[in-house]
């Protein structure tokens, strides 16, 4: 089981980048949990203390055959379960575009976590860009691959949003992981055109 | 116990008996002490040697020490979570210990209302003392003494029986390694209190119910009546519209008077008459109320998270979508106390139509759930 958790997060280079981020015996928050690879690879190689939320209840039944401890729940109804400061790191992986207010649930991160690890789908990415640019469609792309009409996905927004969102909120970025598919000097070089997901380690300031 | 050539689970209802004196009796919350005590229990599986594979099981309002499996083979009926206890399924017999017993007050063996009275040499009745959920987890701890056990794998019940998983926590923290609270309450509802009232008023404005003493001649309209109103609280508006809608039974018109007409008339009509024949009415009001007094936020004083301050045990908490009676939100008030507290806890509120009968219904989900969770708590305990 643990074997097939490790493939499947290897597909997800974003979660490769938190995990490695992440030190042995932290305490850890998965928003989004999803079926608990995560949680499952850092509990096993890291020893981490974890617990996810997640609002699948197939997902939910995977992780609990994992070991994983998981609250069955709605990220848009907050984290008031979670006392302050009580968890080392709290990690949204490519949900933030799908919540109601991805600035109330920040604000909660800031308050469980004393470091929130939030990985997005960078829509300023040059492709994305193209097909509105060109085309003068929604961007419809690999990692996008919705209509308009029937997108979880209500909230894109480019890296630079995300940077202006955490300034006016004070958050601290300490760092900014920006990744590409081939083009990776790029990403680096100019994340915002040419990284399609990017990680951000934030902090309250 | 083992499976035998016919291939059911052997079942075999047992007895513990405790406090020859009063100083040896339960002393209950209300005050008074019970003295003696009989535990009717069934186990299932073998204890291991290093005593860390025992699973206590509670029943709900109605149910008893029979859990699964069958008496002899010629039993037409199964135990009440036959799906859930054997050899190989969620509470695998091949690998756990598992007890179920029958709650005080109850009418399937353990003490309770129809038991004879030492000091007036009759029956009970009404002279039962009220007993709370507390007093019925105190009576069990005695059992567990009795059978040697030091700390339970797992508590786990649903409804009532979720209530006593959550007392244990309350009263036995150092017992009690994880806990399966299923369809439950950290208190009961008012609205909850205010069916059980109906109930028991019911049963005791039954003409025959003679202040608890009817001898061979029981409140049965009383009961059954007792019995519907719960059973209607058990089921929720979409299980009864895909089980009966509006379909008459056994006539294709009206009858023009108050005679059953409808198909759920009809059921509700049989689970009363099947009920009375099971159950005794005294021990209904006395479990019932047992229920109506459980609130585990008092330890707390009214506040749920410090009530559980010191419940360090791992917990899986489960609700159902449709069930009303013990609705999801009571369950994430539990869960939020726990996590409050910084504890270990996986909740799941199953989507389900079935209301809360659920909990005995949505076997495959509650199995997968449960099953996983004790694989986990076993390997925590063989690694301590």
């Amino acid at each position: 089981m643990l074997k097939k958790a490790k493939k499947n997060l290897a597909k997800r280079q974003d979660l490769m980048i938190i995990a490695d981020i992440i030190p042995p015996e932290s305490k850890v928050l998965d928003l989004g949990c999803g079926n608990g690879d995560l949680i499952h690879v850092l509990k096993e190689n890291k020893n981490i203390y974890a617990c996810g939320v997640e609002i699948s209840q197939d997902k939910i039944l995977e992780c609990v055959n994992k070991g994983v401890s998981v609250i069955h729940g709605d990220l848009n109804n907050g984290l008031s379960e979670f006392l302050d400061d009580s968890f080392d790191f709290v990690v949204l992986s490519q949900t933030i575009q799908a919540v109601q207010r991805p600035d109330k649930l920040l604000d909660d991160m800031m308050r469980v976590g004393k470091t929130s690890l939030v990985s997005f789908m960078n829509i300023g990415f040059w492709r994305a860009r193209a097909q509105l640019f060109f085309r003068g469609k929604m961007p419809v792309t690999t990692t996008l691959p919705h209509c308009w009409y029937n997108t979880p996905n209500i909230h894109l927004a480019t890296i630079k949003d995300f940077k202006k969102l955490c300034s006016e909120k004070q958050i601290k970025i300490t760092k900014e992981i920006p990744f590409g598919e081939n083009l990776n000097f790029a990403a680096q070089l100019f994340p915002n055109l040419f990284a399609p997901t990017c990680v951000f380690c934030i902090e309250k300031a | 116990m083992t499976k035998s050539t016919e291939n059911y689970l052997k079942a075999i209802p047992k007895d513990f008996t405790f406090g020859q004196s009063e100083n040896d009796g339960l002393r209950l919350d209300s005050g008074r002490v019970l003295y003696p005590v009989n535990i009717r229990y069934e186990t299932y599986g073998t204890l291991n040697k290093e005593k860390s594979n025992a699973v206590l099981i509670f029943h709900a309002l109605t149910g008893d020490a029979h859990i699964a499996g069958k008496y002899s083979p010629s039993d037409k009926k199964v135990g009440w979570w036959d799906e859930m206890v054997g050899s190989g399924k969620p509470f695998d017999t091949d690998k756990y210990f598992i007890v179920c017993s029958n709650v005080l007050g109850g009418c399937s063996g353990s003490t309770g209302p129809t038991a004879i009275n030492p000091i007036s040499g009759k029956q009970y009745n009404l002279d039962f003392p009220v007993i709370t959920i507390n007093d019925m987890v105190q009576a069990q701890n005695r059992l567990m003494e009795h059978l040697q056990i030091d700390c339970w794998l797992s508590v786990v019940g649903g409804s009532m029986g979720g209530m006593q998983a959550l007392a244990w926590i309350d009263n036995f923290p150092e017992k009690v390694h994880s806990v399966i609270a299923i369809a439950t309450t950290s208190k009961l509802s008012p609205q909850s209190i205010a069916f059980d009232w109906v109930g028991r008023e019911a049963i005791m404005n039954d003409p025959n119910w003679n202040n608890g003493d009817y001898g061979d001649n029981p409140p049965e309209q009383g009961l059954a009546i007792a019995r519907m109103v719960g059973h209607i609280t058990y089921l929720s508006d979409l299980s009864m519209e895909s089980k009966f809608g509006r379909r008459l039974q056994e006539r294709e018109t009206y009858s023009f008077d108050f005679t059953r007409n409808f198909q759920v008339e009809s059921y509700l009509e049989y689970q009363g008459q099947r009920f009375v024949e099971r159950f005794d009415a005294n021990s209904y009001l006395y479990v019932s109320r047992a229920m109506d007094y459980f609130d585990l936020s008092l330890k707390g004083d009214g506040d749920l998270t410090r009530a559980l301050k010191h419940a360090d045990a791992k917990f899986m908490v489960i609700s159902f979508s449709s069930d009303w009676l013990f609705p999801p939100h009571a369950s994430e008030e539990i869960v939020k106390a726990l996590r409050n507290n910084n504890r270990e806890v996986t909740y799941c509120n199953i989507e389900s139509a079935y209301g809360h009968d659920a909990f005995l219904l949505e076997t495959e989900t509650l199995g997968r759930l449960i099953s996983g969770f004790l694989k986990s708590r076993s390997e925590e305990v063989k690694n301590a």
